[in-house]
C-alpha cells in the first residue's frame, strides 16, 4: 500500500501551554478511509488543522503526497479539501453560488460540469437555487462537501462531519462517503462517535494529545482480550449496583440488560451468577457478545489510569 | 398513576402541524426516549409539556397537573435541560447553583443539601469557587442537570442533553440519568444518537408530527426489522462494492469499513443471498472469506420506518 | 492571483446586494445624518428677534439700527424705552436681544474713541446666546468697518482693510453653517460605514468559519484583503456621490473646485476607512465586538478630533498632535479647499500624502497579523 501522508513526530504546543498533539508519527494509505477518534480536546482537530496547513506545527514535519508540509504548503492545499466542524457556508449566497465560489478560489475553471456531477451525486439538483441557510442540517453538510470536493482533491480532510446532524441524514452522509472511496480519493475523518468508527479502514484512538491505539477496527477490538457477557435481568439498576459494589468489572447498563466486560465466560460467570442470585436477582438471559471499541476504548482509558497512578 | 399522560395533542403553528394528534403516558421513574430528526416535533412536544407552549388542541397531564389549565403547577413541579441550556460562564459552580436554587425558592439548610448534592453527582466538591466557563462541556453537562433537578421534581425533561459530549462523558451522564431515575424520578429525553435510545427503558418515534413507533428498544427491534442485513468480508472490497450494486440483487449496498454491508430486498432469504454473493463475486475472481447476519441497532429500526414512510 | 480576487469580489457582491436590509442603512445612514446635521442641528440662529433701546435717536444711530434691519438674521420687534421694558422684554421672551444705543454713541464714534454699544442677550440658552453674540458682534464690526471707511474716504484717506476679521466665516460669507459642516459629514459617514462594513464582512467569516474554508485554499491574506476591500471602495463611492448630490439639492452645495482633486481624495480616504476596517477585523472575534469597536474608532475621533465640531486650533497642544492619528483631519482639508473654496492642489497636496500613509500603514500591519494568524492559531 502507497503511503500518501506520512507523518512525523508532529507536535503542536498552542500559545499560553496547552497541548495540541504530542509527537505522533504515523502513515495513511493512499485511498483509505481514516478515522481520528476520541473524546473532545483529544487532538483530532488540531492534528487535521495541522495537516491542512491551517496552523504550524511547533515541532516534527509531515510529508503529504511528497510534500513538504512547512515548505511546501501551497502545493498542499491544492491537492486537499477540507470541511470544518461547523460546515461553513454562505448562508446568502445559493447551493450554486456556493460551489462556484469554491471552483472560483481554487482556480477551477469548467467547474459547471463537475457542479452538477457533485449535486447529482449528493442529491442536490433540486435545491441548487435555495439560499444555503435555507437547507436542513443534513443538507448543509452535504453541500459543504460537495464544495470541498469542486477541485478534485486527492486527500480531503472531514472535522466532525456528523455531529449534530440526524441518523437518517447522517447514513446518507456515509453511504455517499463510501461511494466516493470509489474515486480513488484518501478520506480522513475525525469523530467523537465510536460507533461510527466501525467504518473506517484503519483508526487512531486519540486522548490526551497522544495516540492511544492505530488499527483496523477488527484488530482494535481483539486487542482487548476480553470477554462480553451480555445478561438480561428482571432489575438492571439493582444488578448493576450489586455487580459494582462487589466487582471491578467494568459495566454498562443498558435499559433493559447488562454488558459486563470480563476475562473468560467461564471464569467470571459463576462469579457473577452467584452475586446476583445473592441479591435476588433472577437471571433471564445471558450471551457472549464481541467486545465494541468502545469497551476497548474504555478500557485502554482505565489502563492508562492505573499505569499513571503506578508511577 | 402515570407521570405524564398525553391525549390527542396537537400544535400547529399558522398551517404548519408540528405535532399532529399525539397520545401516549410515560410511567412513573422510568426512562423515556423520545426520538426523531430536527424538526419531527420532539422540541415542540417538550415545550407543551412543560407548560411553556399552549397547545392548539388536546390535553396532557404531568404529575397530575393539565399542562393547559395549571401549567403554573407544572412548571414548580419538574426540571428542564437542554444541550442549549447553558450555566452562567462568568459565575463560579457555587453561584450557579445558588441562582438556580434561588429562582425554585430554596433556602437555607434545604438548600444547602441539595447544593451538596449537587457538586456531588457532578463531581465537583471542593471546587465551587471554580468559574463554570472553565469546565470540560461533560462536567458542566452533568451540572447543568445538577442544577436542573436542584428542586427535586418528580419529572425531569432532557432536550438533547449529550449534544457534542465525548463518549466517555456521555456514559457518566446516562449513569446519572440511571442514578436519578433508580430514585424515582422520571426521566423525559430526546436525544438523536440512537446507540444512546438503547439505555431507554421504552422509546417513542416521532416523525412529522406524528408517532410511528413505540416500545422497548427490543420490541422495536424485533417488531420492524423484516429486511436482512448481511456484512461481507472479501477481497477488492471496492471493486466488490461495486459489481454487488449493480448487480440489482440487493435493496442497497455501502461500504462498512473494511467490510460491505449489504440489506436484502424484502422477500429475499439468507441462505439465498449468501450463495448469490460467493457465487457472483468469484465470478469476477474475488475472494469471500465471511459472511455474517448483522443484528439490527434501532438506527436501522428508525431509518427502515422512515423510508416506509417516504 | 487575479480570478481568485475575482472570486471573493463577486461572492461579497452577491452578498451585499442580498442583504436589503443592510442595503437599505447602508444608504439611509448618509442621508439620515444630513438631514439631522442640516436641519434639526443647524447652528445656524436665523431672525434672532432685536429690541432697540436708542437713548441717542441720531443719524447715525438711524443708520446702526439699519445694518440689523436688512439682514435675515435679525428682526427688529420693537423699540423700548427704559432700561425696565428692556427687562421686562428679555424676560418675556419678546425679544432675544437689546441693543442699547448710550447717548454720546455719535459723539464718540466720530472723535474716534471707543464707542460702545451695549447688548443685552437672553443667557437662557447659553449656545443660542453665544451665537447671537457672534453675530451682533460681527454685524457691528461690519458697520464700524464700512463707515469709518466711508468717512476717511470723504477726508481723502484710504486704508486697507484689514484681513479676515470673521475668522473663521470667511469662506462662509452668508455664516451657513450647513454648508460648512457637509465636509465633515461626508467625513463622518464614509468613515463609519467603511469602517464598520469591512470590519464586519470579515468578522462573519471568521464566526461562521467560512474563512478557514478560505484559508486552507490556495487564497493569500493579500488576495483575501484586496477581494474584500475592492467591493466596498464601489459602494462607499456611490455614497460619496450620493452625499454631493443630497447636499446640493438639501443645501445648495457646489464643488468650486476640480472634481479629480476630490475624486482622489475621496478614494484614498475610502481605502485609509477601509483599511481601519480591515485592522478591527484583526482584533475583533465576535460580529458584536466588531460593530462596538468600528464604531468607536471611527465616529468617535472623526467626529471630535477631525475640527470637524470643535476648531482644532482651540485644542491644547498634546490633543492637536492626536489629531494627526485621524485621517478624517486631512480629508476635511481637502474637502474644504475642493468643495468650498475651490482652490488648486498647491493648498492640499500634503494631506494626500498623510491618508495614504495612514492606509499603508493599516493594510500592512493587518496583513501581517492576518497572515501570522494562521500561522500560530
Amino acid at each position: 500500500m502507497q503511503e500518501i501522508i506520512k507523518i512525523s513526530n508532529l507536535k503542536k504546543i498552542y500559545e499560553g501551554g496547552v497541548i495540541g498533539i504530542d509527537d505522533i508519527s504515523f502513515s495513511i494509505y493512499k485511498n483509505e478511509m481514516f478515522g481520528f477518534v476520541g473524546p473532545d480536546g483529544a487532538g483530532k482537530t488540531t492534528t487535521i488543522r495541522l495537516l491542512c496547513g491551517l496552523i504550524n506545527p511547533t515541532d516534527g514535519n509531515a510529508d503529504i503526497m511528497g510534500y513538504d508540509l512547512r515548505k511546501d504548503k501551497m502545493k498542499i492545499k491544492d491537492n486537499i479539501g477540507y470541511l470544518s466542524q461547523k460546515f461553513s457556508l454562505y448562508t446568502d449566497l445559493s447551493v450554486d453560488e456556493n460551489i462556484e465560489f469554491f471552483a472560483d478560489i481554487h482556480g477551477v475553471k469548467d467547474y459547471k460540469e463537475r457542479r452538477n456531477e457533485l449535486l447529482q451525486f449528493t442529491r442536490l439538483t433540486d435545491f441548487r437555487k435555495f439560499y444555503a441557510g435555507k437547507l436542513s442540517g443534513g443538507m448543509k453538510q452535504k453541500l459543504a462537501l460537495a464544495c470541498t470536493l469542486i477541485h478534485k482533491p486527492k486527500i480531503i480532510f472531514l472535522d466532525e462531519p456528523t455531529t449534530g446532524v440526524d441518523p437518517v441524514s447522517r447514513r446518507d452522509f456515509w453511504k455517499i462517503l463510501s461511494d466516493l472511496i470509489k474515486e480513488e480519493i484518501t478520506i480522513i475523518i475525525s469523530t467523537p462517535y465510536l460507533d461510527e468508527a466501525e467504518r473506517f479502514n484503519r483508526l487512531a484512538l486519540f486522548n490526551n494529545a497522544k495516540i492511544l491505539k492505530l488499527d483496523t477496527p477488527a484488530k482494535i477490538r481483539e486487542s482487548l482480550h476480553k470477554t462480553v457477557i451480555e445478561i438480561v435481568c428482571n432489575n438492571i439498576r439493582s444488578a448493576d449496583k450489586a455487580l459494582k459494589e462487589n466487582t471491578n468489572y467494568e459495566i454498562q447498563t443498558f435499559g433493559d440488560r447488562l454488558n459486563i466486560v470480563a476475562d473468560s465466560f467461564e471464569k467470571d460467570f459463576p462469579v457473577i451468577e452467584n452475586i446476583l442470585s445473592k441479591n435476588g436477582i433472577e437471571i433471564q438471559d445471558k450471551r457472549i457478545i464481541p467486545a465494541s471499541l468502545e469497551n476497548v476504548f474504555i478500557h485502554l482509558l482505565k489502563t492508562k489510569k492505573t499505569e499513571l497512578q503506578q508511577l | 398513576m402515570n407521570s405524564i399522560e398525553v391525549k390527542n395533542l396537537t400544535k400547529k403553528f399558522g398551517n404548519f402541524t408540528s405535532v399532529d394528534n399525539v397520545s401516549f403516558e410515560v410511567y412513573r421513574g422510568e426512562i423515556f426516549g423520545f426520538l426523531g430528526a430536527n424538526g419531527a416535533g420532539k422540541s415542540t412536544t417538550i415545550k407543551m409539556l412543560c407548560g411553556i407552549l399552549e397547545p392548539t388542541s388536546g390535553d396532557a397531564t404531568v404529575g397530575g397537573f393539565s399542562i393547559k389549565t395549571q401549567s403554573e403547577q407544572v412548571k414548580r413541579n419538574i426540571g428542564y435541560m437542554s444541550q442549549k441550556f447553558s450555566l452562567y460562564n462568568d459565575l463560579t459552580i457555587e453561584e450557579n447553583i445558588n441562582f438556580f436554587g434561588g429562582v425554585y425558592g430554596l433556602e437555607g439548610e434545604n438548600l444547602s443539601n441539595r447544593k451538596k448534592w449537587v457538586l456531588k453527582i457532578a463531581n465537583l466538591e471542593g471546587k465551587e469557587k471554580l468559574l463554570t466557563g472553565s469546565l470540560p462541556t461533560g462536567i458542566k453537562q452533568r451540572l447543568a442537570l445538577g442544577t436542573a433537578v436542584i428542586h427535586s421534581p418528580n419529572i425531569v425533561f432532557l432536550d438533547e442533553p449529550t449534544g457534542g459530549v465525548d463518549p466517555i462523558e456521555r456514559r457518566n451522564f446516562w449513569d446519572l440519568i440511571n442514578t436519578l431515575s433508580s430514585e424515582g424520578t422520571t426521566v423525559f429525553v430526546t436525544t438523536h444518537y440512537l446507540d444512546e435510545a438503547e439505555f431507554c427503558n421504552r422509546i417513542l418515534l416521532i416523525n412529522a408530527g406524528k408517532i410511528i413507533a413505540g416500545g422497548s428498544p427490543k420490541e422495536l427491534k424485533e417488531n420492524y426489522i423484516k429486511t436482512i442485513i448481511l456484512e461481507i468480508e472479501c477481497g477488492k472490497t471496492i471493486d466488490a462494492l461495486t459489481i454487488l450494486e449493480d448487480s440489482n440483487f440487493f435493496g442497497s449496498a455501502t461500504i462498512f469499513g473494511n467490510y460491505i454491508h449489504v440489506k436484502l430486498k424484502e422477500n429475499d432469504t439468507e441462505e439465498n443471498a449468501k450463495d448469490f454473493i460467493v457465487k457472483t463475486l468469484s465470478e469476477s475472481k474475488i475472494n469471500t472469506s465471511r459472511i455474517d447476519k448483522i443484528s439490527p441497532t434501532l438506527e436501522d429500526v428508525f431509518i427502515t420506518l422512515l423510508e416506509k414512510k417516504d | 492571483m487575479l480570478t481568485r480576487i475575482y472570486a471573493i469580489v463577486k461572492k461579497e457582491f452577491r452578498q451585499i446586494l442580498r442583504d436589503n436590509r443592510s442595503l437599505i442603512l447602508i444608504f439611509f445612514y448618509p442621508v439620515f445624518m444630513l438631514i439631522l446635521f442640516g436641519y434639526a442641528l443647524n447652528y445656524d440662529v436665523t431672525h434672532i428677534k432685536i429690541g432697540i433701546y436708542d437713548l441717542e435717536k441720531s443719524e447715525l444711530s438711524r443708520e446702526f439700527i439699519k445694518t440689523f434691519n436688512s439682514s435675515e438674521y435679525f428682526d427688529i420687534v420693537k423699540y423700548v424705552t427704559s432700561p425696565e421694558e428692556a427687562d421686562r422684554s428679555l424676560n418675556d421672551k419678546t425679544v432675544q436681544c437689546v441693543v442699547t444705543i448710550p447717548v454720546d454713541f455719535s459723539k464718540k464714534f466720530y472723535s474716534k474713541e471707543n464707542a460702545s454699544v451695549q447688548f443685552l442677550i437672553d443667557g437662557v440658552n447659553g449656545n443660542t446666546a453665544t451665537i447671537i453674540m457672534n453675530y451682533v458682534n460681527s454685524a457691528t464690526l461690519g458697520f464700524s468697518e464700512k463707515v469709518s471707511a466711508d468717512i476717511l474716504a470723504k477726508e481723502g484717506i484710504r486704508i486697507t482693510r484689514p484681513l479676515n476679521i470673521a475668522g473663521i466665516f470667511w469662506y462662509n460669507p452668508d455664516l451657513k453653517t450647513t454648508e460648512f459642516l457637509i465636509p465633515g459629514l461626508i467625513a463622518t459617514i464614509l468613515m463609519v460605514i467603511c469602517v464598520t462594513l469591512t470590519a464586519i464582512s470579515i468578522v462573519r467569516e471568521k464566526e461562521q468559519g467560512t474563512i478557514e474554508q478560505i484559508n486552507v485554499s490556495p487564497v493569500s491574506p493579500f488576495e483575501l484583503i484586496l477581494g474584500k476591500i475592492i467591493p466596498y471602495i464601489f459602494l462607499a463611492i456611490l455614497i460619496s456621490i450620493l452625499v454631493l448630490i443630497l447636499g446640493h439639492f438639501l443645501f445648495g452645495l457646489e464643488i468650486k473646485g476640480r472634481i479629480i482633486y476630490l475624486a482622489a481624495g475621496t478614494i484614498l480616504y475610502i481605502i485609509a476607512g477601509l483599511s481601519l476596517g480591515i485592522f478591527v477585523s484583526t482584533i475583533a472575534d465576535s460580529m458584536q465586538v466588531a460593530f462596538q469597536l468600528s464604531t468607536l474608532i471611527s465616529q468617535l475621533p472623526t467626529n471630535i478630533l477631525s475640527g470637524f465640531t470643535f476648531p482644532i486650533e482651540s485644542m491644547p497642544p498634546f490633543i492637536q498632535i492626536i489629531t494627526n492619528l485621524t485621517p478624517a483631519k486631512f480629508f476635511i482639508i481637502i474637502l474644504r479647499s475642493v468643495v468650498i473654496k475651490g482652490t488648486g492642489i498647491e493648498a492640499f497636496w500634503q494631506q494626500y500624502i498623510y491618508i495614504t500613509i495612514f492606509a499603508l500603514f493599516f493594510l500592512t500591519i493587518s496583513m501581517i497579523k492576518t497572515a501570522r494568524q494562521r500561522r500560530t492559531v
